[in-house]
């Protein structure tokens, strides 16, 4: 199944298409000019850490509390402590720089993957749409558990990729 | 306002059951709190995963660490904690008769009761659900966080409500794989961000597919999957087997009601929240005089819903038996409801509160 004609409510993952008409997938220019915050929240649940864990006040859920969140880019210093705040796994931050895409992910299985390691990097459906590099991971006590991990990989695929695919026997 | 000196009795040390007792110890009131279990928390220590909700809801943080803090609170105020105590009867006059360690009997003559006592998993009846290998999802949940055993490598989770999908991404921590998510109506159930981590992670959902049979010679070796039709009935033809050595029954719960029916309690019929439960007011208190209901004996929801009930029972209680003052109750009761309706809002909670809503209704009218 291609992540095209997904959905969230059948295929379990929303599809780039709900995903840009919800308005949070960051266009390519936004991309190449700074690290984006990408809220793949578009369901209202009862929901506000996302809000609460931003040190600059650029996440707003406000009242009541099953708005969906609203990025402030131009307040985002993209520092990422609301990546592992979201109990829901889904905020991610992308970069594009040249030939090359950047992503931070939450992580919440081990082995935890290691810096220099090469990866398969996955999409919303779990497919694997390229090869990658871990470059860092980052697992500080007040991730509570939730490790943040930065990955690269190529520039074309920076719309698709959301993870990397977990290590199994 | 006479000061009764007979004890709060609070049956069941889960999140509710634990929130009702703190809110009546801080009030001074005497406390004893009943499980049948040899640990406290319920089901809260099963929860590895964070919180929704906001900060005052504790979101963002894990269940067992909700489990622990709450446990810790009832200590530091000396709750009357009775551990592998089963409470097996409501007498008229509120004795509550408990079972302690499966040997001594006795009677406790109570102020009030609050039931806490939960709810339990649904079953589903098919071909070879019998099999060890067939489970539901909390006995999964329990296996792998709690007595760290993988049930399976290979998993079959029926049902797509949050326990199914929190349990397949709890299968997959623990390293096993989900072979798939399967739900017999046309859309998935659970939150949209629980489906989204599982599927990114490689698990497939199919929606309007039910579970024919499991197959298997010592224990569950495949199932047989079938899409349905509108009635639900299997459509001949679209079978397929999936190789799988564990299925996960995740197709709701129904409230524990046996203390409550005991007891008097009249019931209401919520299929939303379950099925049949009791009826009950704002402040959780039953058609019975002294008895209140909290959490999923009152109306299957979640752990963050639960413990907010509780906290309204205790409270109401406190001030019945003399403990609180009634301005104290009313701004209590009220904070506590303001955290209450913003957890029952959106998508998924908007047909929770007009559940809530039409039994509250029926609770003023028939009470």
């Amino acid at each position: 199944m291609s992540s095209t004609n997904a959905s969230l409510k059948t295929d379990g993952a929303p599809s780039i298409e709900e995903l840009r008409a919800a308005g949070v997938l960051p266009s390519r220019e936004q991309l190449a000019q700074r690290p984006c915050v990408c809220v793949e929240c578009i369901e209202e649940i009862p929901c506000n850490p996302c809000e609460t864990s931003c040190p600059q006040g650029a996440l707003t859920v406000g009242d009541p509390i099953t708005n969906l969140p609203v990025i402030d880019r131009d307040k985002c210093t993209a520092c990422g402590a609301c990546i592992p705040a979201c109990p829901g796994l889904a905020i991610t931050i992308k970069s594009l720089s040249g030939d090359l895409a950047k992503i931070r992910f939450p992580w919440e299985y081990l082995p935890l993957p290691e810096a220099g390691e090469e990866v398969d990097m996955v999409d919303r459906m779990g497919m694997t749409v390229c090869r990658g590099k871990v470059v860092a991971v980052s697992n500080p006590p007040r991730n509570n558990r939730t490790a943040v991990v930065a990955a690269e990989f190529p520039a074309e695929r920076v719309d698709e990729v959301i993870s990397i695919r977990r290590k199994h026997e | 306002m006479g000061v009764d000196s007979k004890p709060a009795v609070v049956v069941g040390a889960g999140p509710a059951g634990l929130c009702a007792a703190i809110e009546l110890k801080r009030a001074g009131a005497p406390v004893v709190l009943m499980d049948e279990n040899g640990k406290p928390g319920g089901q809260l220590f099963k929860q590895i995963h964070k919180f929704f909700g906001s900060r005052e809801h504790s979101a963002g943080t894990r269940g067992f660490e909700i489990g622990r803090r709450l446990l810790a609170d009832s200590l530091e105020l000396g709750i009357d904690v009775r551990l592998d105590t089963e409470v097996v009867g409501i007498e008229p006059g509120l004795g509550v008769w408990a079972v302690e360690r499966r040997s001594r009997s006795y009677t406790l003559e109570a102020g009030c009761v609050i039931l806490a006592t939960g709810a339990s998993e649904n079953g589903l009846a098919f071909p070879g659900w019998t099999l060890p290998g067939v489970m539901t999802a909390g006995c999964a949940q329990t296996l792998v966080n709690v007595h760290r055993v993988l049930p399976g490598r290979r998993v079959l989770i029926v049902g797509s409500g949050n326990v199914g999908v929190i349990v397949g991404y709890q299968l997959l921590q623990a390293g096993a794989e989900v072979a798939a998510i399967i739900e017999g109506a046309p859309a998935l159930g659970g939150y949209g961000v629980h489906t989204a981590k599982v599927r990114r992670a490689g698990v497939p959902f199919y929606c309007g597919t039910t579970i024919l049979r499991a197959e298997g010679e010592e224990g569950v070796e495949r199932a047989v999957i079938a899409k349905v039709d509108r009635g639900f009935k299997p459509i001949a033809g679209t079978e397929e087997t999936l190789e799988v050595d564990t299925i996960c029954i995740a197709v709701g719960l129904t409230p524990a009601l046996d203390l409550a029916y005991l007891a008097g309690c009249k019931p209401i019929f919520v299929p939303e929240l379950g099925g049949n439960m009791p009826l009950h007011d704002g402040y959780m208190r039953s058609s019975v005089e002294g008895v209140y209901v909290v959490g999923d004996t009152a109306g299957v929801e979640e752990a963050s819903t639960a413990m907010e009930e509780g906290r309204l029972a205790g409270i109401h209680a406190a001030y019945a038996l003399g403990f609180l003052g009634e301005a104290a109750m009313r701004e209590r009761t009220e904070a506590t409801w303001g955290r209450l309706d913003s957890l029952r809002q959106g998508v998924f909670g908007q047909k929770r509160f007009a559940a809530k809503a039409r039994i509250l209704a029926e609770g003023k009218v028939r009470a």
